[in-house]
């Protein structure tokens, strides 16, 4: 099986001096979910920021290496980011509905790219809100605001927006962690289902849920790849000391 | 003693309250007196015939279309400068401009520009758009000048209820492949819109109420007939508040006070509708 996205010695120094990302190499396959774990501010969002460039909005002082998604180099300044904010979704720690309905949440993305059709639009609504498991929640309440919904309900929205405009990576920052058990347990789920269709790249809450999800896991430690192994062998028998330490509770 | 002390607490507390609450009506009074003053004496003079008839004899008697409808040409007038200005400006400070020299530059720049006194402005549009540019003592230079006066107020909320609007938005609208301006467009202006309108309004209705900027710019003492062109002079409420109450010699006090309270009017209903505005959007804002 191919890596869908391949990175290569990639570095990153925020304007402030951070070295938030050291010398980072890995292969991402497709069809996988691969968390990302590790303590804070071991540079995980900083990586997932850069699978859809969205780091552009922020200051950055330098950065080294490249992202090959597809074999091509997103990181380049002439690539479309627009079109690969389109390929690459993001959810996001804490769900962010836009101050409009869920319908109007759910196809935001596909109206900018465009589509205008309504029967289009209406089966991207129920199609990804189907995929994100809340379609039966919300199904009648269409055109009622997002932000009514509870914060369970508002991430699986967010999540059916990004899935709205298929993309191939799906990325997910801590999507659970404001999340009741119940609902963290509904969003994993539809991970599972996800992973079938797309490349899903998950930072998780906890090592748990880490070992619960992770097909590849990768651990980060101050911007640097520490190890990276598939997610059975990794929670079961790390090879570094760093990552049994972290795993077993005994830093972090 | 522990049951003194807190009775006496409670008194104190009372006390303040009541004390604070005196205050906050002390600060109402001027305002409410001097509407209930103004309509008083004003009111008999206000009929259908003040409201659209011409000033005659002197001013001493008919009515005040010609100030009215001034102030309204002049008003729109300047909106229609100050306000796609200032949204753009507001636009390019809130959301495009790094902070830097240039933007620090821009903004003790707006903010002493608030601060001169209205007089200064007359003076610097005489020189600039009535001499310099030659329009003439007209509705366009007094416009211009009063644009000039409004543009800081209306940047300055503007910017204010841009930044308000949360950033997560921002960031969430461009991972989902939309552009910098579409983000804008369809997210933070929306949202903003209310504060920015609010703004605009309260900009406006000091340009409608103000006299020094238009004294030598575009007001006239008296006109038979209402202006016909931009580049016309024209005569404006309070301006005409001013000739009646200072240079005309016996005036009839009633039309003093009848111009006063159509001015007040005008300048108070931008006011409610500015009011109306923001409640309602706090009322359905979603954040
Ligand atoms: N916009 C920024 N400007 C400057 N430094 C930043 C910025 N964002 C993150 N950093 C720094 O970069 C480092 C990595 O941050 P990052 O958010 O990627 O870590 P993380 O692994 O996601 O941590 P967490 O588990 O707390 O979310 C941290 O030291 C952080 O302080
Ligand atoms: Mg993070």
């Amino acid at each position: 099986m191919v890596d869908k996205i391949v990175i290569e010695n990639l570095s990153l120094q925020y304007s402030d001096g951070t070295e938030s990302l050291r010398n980072v190499s890995m292969g991402i396959r497709q069809n996988a979910v691969t968390v990302l774990f590790g303590p804070a501010g071991g540079g995980k969002s900083t990586l997932l920021r850069c699978l859809n460039r969205l780091n552009d909005l922020t200051e950055v002082k330098a950065s080294s290496g490249q992202i090959l998604i597809d074999g091509e180099n997103i990181l380049d300044p002439k690539v479309d980011v627009v079109a690969l904010r389109r390929k690459v979704g993001m959810v996001f720690a804490r769900p962010v509905p836009l101050p409009m309905s869920i319908r109007e949440n759910v196809i935001y993305g596909l109206e900018l790219a465009g589509e205008k059709r309504k029967s289009k639009l209406d089966e991207a609504v129920e199609r990804s809100l189907k995929l994100a498991a809340i379609w039966d929640e919300v199904k009648d309440r269409l055109d009622d605001p997002a932000v009514a919904l509870s914060g369970g309900q508002q991430q699986r929205v967010c999540l059916a927006r990004v899935l709205a405009l298929q993309p191939e990576i799906i990325l997910l920052d801590e999507p659970t962690s404001g999340l009741d058990p119940i609902s963290t347990g509904k969003v994993e789920a539809a991970l599972l289902e996800l992973k079938k269709e797309y490349t899903v790249i998950l930072v998780p809450h906890s090592v748990q849920q880490a070992a619960r999800t992770a097909d590849y896991a990768a651990f980060f430690l101050t911007g640097e790849l520490i190890e990276y192994d598939d997610g059975r062998k990794m929670f079961t028998a790390p090879k570094q000391r760093k990552t049994e330490d972290y795993i077993m509770g005994r830093f972090g | 003693m522990m049951k003194l002390f807190a009775r006496n607490r409670h008194t104190v507390q009372r006390i303040g309250f009541s004390l604070i609450t005196l205050m906050a009506v002390v600060t109402v009074l001027p305002i409410v007196g001097t509407v209930i003053f103004i309509l008083f004496k004003g009111g008999s003079a206000v009929s259908w015939e003040f409201l659209t008839g011409f000033p005659h004899d002197g001013m001493r008697a008919g009515g005040i279309l010609p100030a009215i409808i001034g102030t309204l040409y002049l008003t729109i007038g300047t909106a229609i400068f100050s306000v796609p200005l200032g949204i753009a400006a507001a636009i390019y400070l809130a959301e495009y401009a790094k902070e830097n020299r240039l933007t620090r530059l821009i903004r003790l720049a707006i903010i002493n520009l608030a601060g001169i006194p209205s007089v200064v402005y007359g003076l610097f549009g005489l020189g600039l758009f009535v001499l310099f540019l030659q329009f003439g003592t007209s509705i366009l230079a007094a416009s211009l000048t009063l644009s000039i006066m409004t543009l800081p107020v209306i940047i300055s909320t503007a910017e204010e209820s841009l930044r308000s609007v949360p950033q997560s938005f921002r960031t969430v609208s461009i991972s989902l492949g939309a552009t910098r301006w579409q983000t804008i467009r369809r997210i933070v202006l929306k949202e903003a819109l209310p504060g920015i309108l609010t703004g605009v309004i309260l900009g406006l209705e000091r340009a409608a109420g103000e006299t020094a900027p238009i004294l030598f710019t575009g007001a006239a003492f008296f006109l038979p007939r209402l202006p016909g062109s931009p580049f016309d002079a024209t005569m404006a409420l309070p301006y005409h508040l001013f000739v009646i109450s200072t240079q005309v010699p016996e005036m009839p006090i009633q039309i003093q006070y009848g111009t006063a309270l159509v001015l007040l009017v005008f300048v108070l209903t931008m006011n409610v509708v500015a009011t109306v505005i923001r409640s309602r959007a706090r009322a359905r804002r979603q954040w």
